[in-house]
């Protein structure tokens, strides 16, 4: 129960703190922050129309945070899920062109599943040079990231290119028939769905199956998975892999329902808003819903700071970064037995039988 | 190719080594000097840009590079304390920590930095190593910023402190053993968040020659993972200061790849080589480290190396 409530609690606390930080820094530039709250609220969930863009949004959000989150189950700290998602929507792109593909759901199914498997392939390799090399995950996913931009864009300024795509290099478009749509006539595409149900059926594996119990014991305790004979390099091999699945299918999603071909405005930082996604959800796929929710709107948000009060674009990453920072020393609160805490400050501010200065804790 | 195209693409990646190289040189004796206390800061991008705002701002504002200088490295000081003492707290990771960082740091630095994006600020003067010689192209790879020297020396200091001074060997206890540093009633976290600081400071001084010096304005794209690259460096350098010299020039001059063969009249795979430090660093990594062991020289508290 208390867990439960320092679960939720605390990071809201930590948000609602990083928003009223966020305000006062806003408004050492001259811009009045009571605008900015109101803004962000409308422009994430004031309407329709916001309500869209912010879910178009959190799709790939969910999807790229779950390359941190699951990963993080089985105890690895994975943040290159930007290179699994620029990989996954050229992956995708070159799918489209190069395969035979029927019009439809059974072409669109293929070519997600280029991605997915392209971002599985780039994030298990971290986990790979990990088990098999001894290398930090850390350090080599982000590495990987970087190595997966430059190929990306050499590729597609070059062997890939659409030379009818002049200032802009591209791949060739996707055939209208395997362009990925609105759910019920809405801006919203199906991404959204998928990104819902990959969450979802992580959190089902994770909590319900054998493999799924045996990821965690990996995670939480190395030690017992050795004593009872897990095999702990494969399923870190997995959950790298499902992680980088999902973060490869963001980038086809990305592709196939956005941009319809592979170009440069891939990369759109999702990568790295889905480890702060993953952490503030605390690494559980159910959670990561509402707080990719929440993050999508306030990248939604941003666009109209820019337009309506003059900030720059790069407001919603200070808000990012303060929400990120406070989510974490929001951590150091865990532990603490607020109770005790209370009745002694109560004690300390009332009338005190004790002299001053005597107030061990 | 031609002679000439030859020494083009030759002295593009000298000039590279020294040009890129310098940025490399202070974060990596920077990150050294945080692991070296036992902690690890992913939070040196974040601080590399901030840095490099400052730095921009700083000469802009006063018409002095120097105080652009000073102001990078307080910049990149103060970011870094935030990295010290969040990391103090309790249950709080280090790793996760940096990332944050970094993230704060780089949208602090694009929103501070907007005004910043057209103006000209006034540059760290050059030194000419090329004066002898009569090609125009060597003569330019051959400037030197002037805080090259300054990153030598500070190298230099820094493996002699470590060795032969109290607060080096302080330094060094608390990042292989805290349990030996409390035992002699020093606080291992105070330790590390000067440490951690200072590291910040000289992390500032390469974001100050990105912008001040090479390549010389403010711009989004300033950094592309110089300060990340600094963990691996570190590693291949074995935590010594003195290897991190030679560490910055081979990556240094593997980042100058790409643009010398561009300046050399060859524009194909620009991207792919570009790529050229990170698949180093990538192969140095497979190279040096083991599964089930901790990589030589590591300093014994790094959760990163166990």
């Amino acid at each position: 129960m208390r867990d439960t409530l320092n679960n939720i609690g605390l990071p809201l606390l930590a948000i609602a703190a990083a928003l009223a930080l966020f305000g006062v820094f806003v408004s050492l530039s001259g811009v009045n922050p009571v605008d900015v709250w109101l803004l962000l609220f409308k422009g994430a969930f004031g309407d329709w129309f916001s309500w869209q863009n912010t879910l178009q949004r959190a799709a790939p959000l969910m999807l790229t945070a779950l390359c941190v989150a699951v990963p993080a189950r089985a105890g690895l700290v994975v943040i290159g899920g930007e290179g699994a998602l620029v990989l996954g929507g050229l992956a995708c792109a070159v799918a489209a062109q190069s395969l035979p593909l029927p019009e439809g759901p059974v072409g669109i199914a293929v070519i997600c599943a280029a991605g997915a498997l392209a971002g599985a392939l780039w994030v298990a390799l971290a986990g790979w040079l990990r088990q098999y090399r001894g290398i930090n995950e850390t350090i080599s996913s982000l590495l990987l990231a970087y190595i997966a931009i430059g190929l990306f864009k050499h590729l597609v300024e070059g062997p890939l290119r659409d030379p009818l795509s002049l200032n802009k290099p591209a791949t060739h478009s996707l055939p209208e028939g395997l362009l990925i749509g609105g759910m019920g006539g809405s801006d919203v595409h199906w991404g959204l769905a998928l990104g819902v149900l990959a969450c979802i059926g992580l959190a089902l594996w994770m909590r319900w199956t054998a493999s799924g119990f045996s990821v965690r014991v990996v995670g939480g305790n190395p030690r017992a998975a050795q004593l009872v004979g897990l095999p702990a390099s494969r399923l870190i091999l997995t959950a790298c892999a499902l992680g980088g699945a999902a973060a490869g299918l963001a980038g086809a999603v990305e592709v196939a329902a956005v941009h319809t071909n592979a170009n440069v405005s891939l990369i759109a930082f999702y990568g790295y808003a889905g480890i702060l996604v993953s952490f503030i959800a605390r690494h559980h796929p159910l959670a990561i819903i509402p707080v990719a929710i929440l993050f999508g709107g306030f990248g939604a948000a941003g666009s109209m700071l820019q337009r309506r009060l003059g900030l720059p674009d790069a407001s919603v990453l200070v808000l990012q970064g303060i929400a990120f920072v406070l989510i974490l020393a929001s951590e150091a609160l865990r532990g603490v037995d607020w109770k005790t805490r209370l009745t002694l400050f109560f004690r300390a501010a009332g009338p005190d039988p004790l002299p001053a200065g005597d107030q061990r804790s | 190719m031609t002679p000439d195209q030859w020494i083009a693409l030759f002295s593009g990646i000298v000039g590279g080594a020294l040009r890129v190289g310098t940025p490399f040189l202070f974060v990596s004796l920077g990150e050294c000097l945080t692991e070296k206390s036992g902690r690890i800061n992913l939070g040196l991008e974040g601080v590399l840009v901030l840095s490099a705002m400052a730095a921009f701002g700083g000469a802009y504002l006063s018409g002095s590079p120097w105080v652009g200088v000073l102001a990078g490295a307080l910049a990149g000081g103060l970011l870094a304390a935030l990295h010290g003492a969040l990391c103090s707290l309790k249950g709080v990771n280090d790793v996760a920590t940096g990332i944050a960082l970094m993230m704060l740091g780089t949208g602090l630095a694009f929103y501070l930095g907007k005004p910043l994006i057209q103006p000209q600020a006034p540059q760290i003067p050059a030194i000419a190593l090329g004066l002898w010689s009569d090609s125009s192209a060597v003569r330019s790879a051959l400037q030197v910023n002037m805080l090259l020297p300054l990153g030598l020396l500070l190298a230099l200091v820094m493996g002699w402190a470590f060795k032969h001074t109290r607060y080096g060997l302080l330094l060094r206890m608390a990042g292989d053993s805290a349990h030996a540093a409390r035992a002699l009633g020093y606080s291992v976290a105070t330790i590390r968040v000067i440490a951690t600081t200072l590291g910040g400071m000289v992390a500032g001084l390469g974001g100050a020659s990105l912008t001040l010096f090479y390549p010389g304005s403010w711009n989004e794209g300033i950094s592309s993972g110089q300060g990340l690259i600094a963990v691996a460096l570190v590693i291949f350098a074995r935590w010594s200061p003195g290897r991190c010299i030679g560490a910055a020039a081979l990556f240094g001059g593997a980042g100058a790849i790409g643009p010398a063969l561009q300046s050399a009249g060859i524009g194909w795979g620009y991207h792919l080589f570009n790529t050229v430090p990170y698949v180093l660093t990538l192969v140095i990594l497979v190279l040096t480290c083991k599964p089930g062991s901790v990589a030589q020289g590591s300093p014994g508290e790094l959760s990163s190396a166990r």
